[in-house]
């Protein structure tokens, strides 16, 4: 594609995101941020972000997708296990989570 | 509590570095590598971080790029895939609990919200003065966008070779902080919302595939947030 192209796509990515970002100021100056509209919507962020967090977990679709699923979910238990383990250590869990992964990852691969 | 302005930078530092720094270098060494093979120029892919910055999206535009599409249907797929900040920005912006702001300054705070200061800032906030919690944020915010444009360059020249099972494992980072930190999450409402939300997501991407955050949101958002008011008698939270 011509250079020119791919900075209209880049600008245009930009602009078209950020009208959902500009809609959500525009949504804030107009509710009560203590009535039920904010806590529904709320929700629906709580919703979608782990509804992402999940999807990247479950059906990956990055390189993650070439580890197996019981590999993954396996991860996750261990990650959780060691956040508990170490007085909810977030570092300790996404380590302890990582490096098992990478590890089951070799041995069954 | 923390307060006063030096401590609550040094926080906003000492957390982004702990993880969600790291986090945005190496996914967006991801994004750089792609956007390279898509034609894309340096300066192109880093400006893409800076100014889209949502990975989703980013990722919808180099993969459109590659196949050929048109650019409006690029454009469009992209802003599909970063339409959650619609309800994180408006769920957000009320926490940091700023009395008069500009319009100016709130759309700035929009612009820098991602993922990770979203959920990172939402767990901290509890411990940090109130009138601090912003600057907390534009710190925190800052430091892992700068991190994030580092990455996007080094990715883009192809900078680290790892092994390919440690590569796995460094990619499976960012999902497991995110389980980790929405794990500890207070509220009724919120954990119901979560369990439906990850209840829904199977169906809806293989139904509605560019559209299936927005279902997943809506829908488990919307049982979520019934589900907590029935099980608390409909009084508030």
């Amino acid at each position: 594609m011509q250079t020119e192209s791919l900075w209209l796509i880049v600008l245009g990515c930009a602009a078209a995101t950020f009208v959902w970002r500009g809609l959500g100021v525009v949504v804030v100056k107009r509710i009560d941020s203590r009535g039920a509209f904010f806590q529904w919507i709320t929700c629906v962020s709580y919703a979608m972000v782990a509804g992402l967090v999940f999807r990247m977990i479950i059906m990956p679709e990055s390189d993650l997708a070439s580890v197996s699923l019981p590999i993954r979910v396996g991860a996750v238990v261990i990650a959780f296990a060691a956040y508990f383990a170490f007085r909810r250590r977030l570092v300790a869990g996404v380590l302890a989570g990582s490096l098992s992964l990478s590890v089951m990852a070799y041995l069954v691969g | 509590m923390v307060s006063g302005n030096v401590e609550v930078m040094r926080k906003a530092m000492l957390d982004a570095l702990s993880l969600p720094a790291f986090i945005l270098l190496f996914t967006m060494m991801g994004f750089g590598s792609l956007a390279r093979g898509a034609g894309f120029g340096a300066e192109m892919a880093a400006l893409a971080t800076l100014f889209i910055w949502g990975l989703p999206g980013q990722l919808a535009m180099v993969e459109l790029t590659v196949t050929g599409q048109g650019i409006v249907a690029i454009v469009f797929a992209c802003s599909l895939a970063n339409a959650r900040f619609l309800p994180m920005v408006v769920s957000f912006v009320p926490a940091m609990s700023r009395g008069r702001s500009s319009l100016p300054g709130m759309m700035l705070d929009a612009q820098l919200l991602s993922i990770n200061s979203w959920a990172v800032c939402l767990r901290e906030f509890p411990q940090i003065e109130p009138e601090f919690r912003h600057r907390y944020y534009l710190t925190f915010a800052s430091s892992i966008l700068a991190a994030a444009v580092a990455g996007t360059l080094l990715g883009y020249h192809g900078a680290v070779l790892l092994p390919g099972v440690l590569v796995l494992g460094l990619i499976f980072v960012s999902p497991l902080f995110f389980a980790l930190v929405l794990s500890a999450v207070p509220g009724r409402a919120e954990r119901f919302s979560m369990i439906l939300g990850c209840a829904t997501i199977p169906l809806a991407h293989y139904l509605f595939p560019s559209v299936d955050l927005l279902i997943t949101g809506v829908v488990g958002g919307s049982l979520g947030f019934a589900l907590g008011k029935f099980w608390s008698g409909g009084d508030a939270n």
